[in-house]
């Protein structure tokens, strides 16, 4: 392992979650006290007070309850950066209880089933091909996020939605900023808006002219009077897979970049043992935990967690790099390994509310990360790991830029 | 061993199928958990213990 590095000293309170990563290459060291002490009492950033939560067994009996609310109209649900009152009172299905969530979720889960992801695979791989050409035509050295770890989830949820891709640098924009802690309530309102403006239009025409791709579907088929759904949810519903298509996939791109680059013992099970590419995605998935901070919930009865009553009207933060990192479930949980088999981790989340592009997630992960090693001989970080630009202020965390060397032939 | 699987609960995680595809599919049409058989073979109970603990909306039961 690299030396751990530190990032610059911030002036938060020690009982403020979420806490600022010490080294980026892992969580905050204070989750090993929290574990031990089981659910804590914290604020958010806003001083609400608020359950921090981090033993793998309470993360997975929070996420898994019907006694918590995820839905941003449930008062008292803990806020991880501040939201424009517009922004809260419409929320997508990620932050939405049943029957709502129930209807919007059925709707899409036949576009992320592991049949339909086998089917997408051919065209990931042909994407990632043409993205690493151009990189070897631009030639070495490059920034890695630019170049194929964003571009390729961009692409990919692209092609299935039915969004241009030539639009990419306007919604990805709006999404980072969306997806910012360090963007005022107005910022993240201003480009939720003017990214569901975009939707609106973008759906207007697949309604005239349907294709083969999701957005058209809930065009034809989901948006009333064929369907169930007003204009405004189906918008929102796109609005989700759109964002949480780019930045997700992206981070853990370009982090897993950097943490292979230590490891080519693992880089070699990744060339020569495809059975266990999934192994290893899984692991990284779990070392990385970049969607750590997203699951808050808010209890809508007393319930028993870790050994703590959460009182009804109380915040919870489900911390999933404090379950992922939980030496109970997961031996050195510091050692990226091979774990066989082991999915246990908790990185796409828990409950009802689990990532629903897990699958397409984790084959863009199998298919980018060896092939980036193969096509790019003697690639290397063209900057050293403490100085390069993590994303400290992210609701996810990543990094966004990744320098880049390769060797050229002569 | 006998295992259910409760599609009013299940939110097409797809964990399941991913764990012990011999016992579990995804319905063709809406994606949601398919028993491929309610009484799986002795070598399969592992996986299918496993595929129950991994289901993030509990949607598997197994008795026996």
């Amino acid at each position: 392992m690299a030396e751990p590095t530190s990032s610059p000293a911030t002036t938060h309170p020690a009982d403020e979650i979420p806490m600022r990563r010490g080294c980026p290459m892992r969580p905050p060291a204070e989750y090993a006290d929290l574990r031990a002490n089981g659910p804590t009492r914290m604020r958010m950033p806003d001083g609400q007070p608020v359950w921090a939560v981090t033993r793998h067994r309470d993360v997975q009996a929070i996420l898994a309850s019907p006694d918590f609310s995820a839905d941003n109209r449930t008062p008292g649900l803990p806020l991880i950066k501040p939201e424009a009152q517009e922004v809260l009172d419409n929320p997508t299905f990620l932050r939405k209880d049943p029957p709502e969530h129930t209807a919007e979720r059925r709707t899409l889960i036949p576009e992320f089933t592991l049949r339909r992801v086998r089917r997408l695979r051919p065209g990931v791989e042909h994407a990632t091909a043409g993205l690493l050409d151009e990189m070897l035509r631009n030639g070495s050295p490059a920034d890695l996020v630019e170049s194929l770890a964003l571009p390729l989830p961009s692409l990919v949820i692209c092609q299935l939605l039915g969004v241009p891709y030539s639009d990419h640098e306007y919604f990805q924009t709006r999404a980072g900023a969306v997806l910012s802690r360090s963007s005022t309530p107005e910022q993240t309102s201003t480009a939720y808006s003017e990214l569901f403006a975009y939707l609106d239009d973008l759906l207007t025409r697949k309604q005239r002219h349907p294709e083969d791709d999701v957005m058209s579907r809930l065009a034809t088929e989901h948006l009333k009077p064929a369907g169930d759904f007003d204009r405004e949810t189906v918008i929102r519903m796109c609005t989700l897979l759109l964002a949480a298509g780019h930045e997700t996939t992206a981070n853990m791109i370009a982090l897993s970049t950097v943490t292979l680059l230590e490891r080519p013992d693992l880089v070699a099970v990744l060339r020569d043992q495809p059975d266990k590419r999934s192994d290893v995605v899984a692991e990284l998935l779990r070392f990385h935990s970049i969607a750590d901070v997203i699951p808050t919930r808010v209890a809508v009865r007393d319930t028993e967690i870790g050994g703590v009553t959460i009182a009804e009207g109380e915040g919870a933060i489900a911390l999933l790099a404090g379950a992922n990192w939980d030496p109970e479930i997961f031996d050195v949980p510091e050692r990226v390994q091979i774990r066989a088999g082991d999915q246990r981790h908790l990185a796409f989340g828990y409950g009802i509310h689990q990532c629903l592009g897990a699958n397409l997630a984790r084959m863009e992960l199998e298919v980018v990360l060896p092939a980036m090693f193969e096509r790019l001989p003697g690639l290397r970080l063209d900057a050293p790991v403490a100085e390069l630009d993590y994303k400290y202020d992210g609701v996810v965390f990543g990094l966004h830029s990744l320098p880049v060397r390769w060797e050229t032939p002569a | 061993m006998r295992v259910t699987a409760n599609r009013e609960v299940c939110v097409g995680a797809g964990m399941c199928a991913l764990t012990a595809p011999e016992v579990f599919d995804q319905d063709e049409e809406d994606g949601r958990v398919h028993l491929l058989t309610d009484n799986p073979l002795d070598e399969q109970r592992d996986k299918v213990r496993e595929a129950e603990r991994l289901c993030p909306s509990r949607a598997l039961a197994i008795s026996g």
